[in-house]
């Protein structure tokens, strides 16, 4: 069971809604993948063009507990205001706390994230903060009161997998909140080593949505985090040297 | 009446004198819509009430995909 805040989840997936080929590809893959919590953006209306469909009309929300992020903020000020924007739906009160710093790599702002994740604890939010996988920076976060740390495996988009698992290893040790491994998971197998590291959870996007048959990348995402995760609960062997053998030594015919 | 939704200069009839009447007016009233006026929330219980005035900002979100 995964625990944020006063929400209870089984499905250890976080899944994001952004760039799937068309509408009824994207359901089919939210459907398969098992997800309770889907991730979403605030942006304007076209209001010329009221009759362009959401997303979210073409999704059952009263199943999914929604994520919005506050992609698109620069400082933690831009980033409370989207977060009340999004509350004001009257749909959701977490968020994804995602200040970006530098548009090249969209690596969040250390410093505008925790100042933004302050004010939303502070004004009631369930705060689930998108960080660089920095210990110190999630301990703080901790500290603050956010009830999730999401430190990024790899540049957000990038597919790269877990380039640090050490750091990973580290955050996921010393927090108590549950910590989920957010961007940069590229393959089944990335999100599988995140699990088997400990983490509580794994938010990913493009690695389904951009995937030849996403439906089937959803499916696979979710069976290598059910996988990871039942490994990372059995407890790993101990890495060897040298080969030990499984058949028993004692009792052979010919000896 | 003159007004800058989204960032746009618009002109709305003098028949629309709520924030209701205004979604209604650009037929989104049936939206999953948020709305500020001036830089406040007007949550939806107040839409019906909050009236709008000549000159008014008003931003008009929603929800999109994102990760």
């Amino acid at each position: 069971m995964l625990r944020i805040g006063d929400y209870e989840f089984s499905s250890r997936l976080l899944l994001g809604t952004g760039k799937y080929p068309d509408f009824d590809i994207q359901r089919k893959a939210v459907d398969i993948s098992g997800t309770e919590i889907l991730t979403f953006s605030v942006r304007r209306m076209n209001i010329f063009e009221a009759g362009q469909p959401n997303f979210l009309e073409n999704l059952d929300i009263e199943k999914y507990t929604l994520l919005p992020n506050t992609a698109g903020a620069k400082t933690a000020e831009e980033a409370v205001r989207i977060a009340k924007l999004a509350k004001a739906s009257g749909l959701c009160d977490m968020v994804k706390v995602e200040v970006i710093g530098c548009q090249k790599t969209l690596l969040p702002d250390p410093v505008e994230t925790l100042k933004a994740s302050e004010e939303l604890v502070k004004e009631g939010f369930t705060v689930l903060p998108y960080t660089s996988d920095d210990v110190l920076l999630a301990r703080r976060l901790e500290e603050l009161g956010c009830h999730a740390i999401m430190p990024g495996a790899s540049p957000i988009g990038s597919g790269q997998g877990i380039i640090n698992p050490l750091n990973l290893s580290f955050i996921i040790e010393q927090c108590q909140v549950p910590v989920i491994v957010d961007a940069g998971i590229g393959t089944p197998s990335d999100a599988a080593i995140a699990m088997e590291l400990g983490a509580a959870g794994v938010l990913l996007n493009t690695a389904v949505s951009g995937a030849k048959d996403p439906v089937k990348m959803a499916e696979a995402m979710k069976l290598s985090i059910e996988a990871g995760r039942l490994g990372f609960e059995a407890g790993r062997i101990p890495k060897k040297r040298y080969a030990t053998a499984s058949s028993p030594v004692e009792g052979m015919s010919f000896s | 009446m003159k007004l800058t939704v989204n960032g746009v200069h618009v002109v709305v009839p003098s028949t629309v004198e709520t924030v209701t009447e205004l979604l209604q007016h650009f037929e989104l009233n049936q939206k999953v819509i948020i709305v500020e006026l001036n830089a406040e929330i007007v949550g939806k219980a107040r839409h019906a009430e909050t009236r709008i005035s000549l000159g008014d900002k008003i931003e008009l979100v929603h929800f999109v995909g994102g990760g």
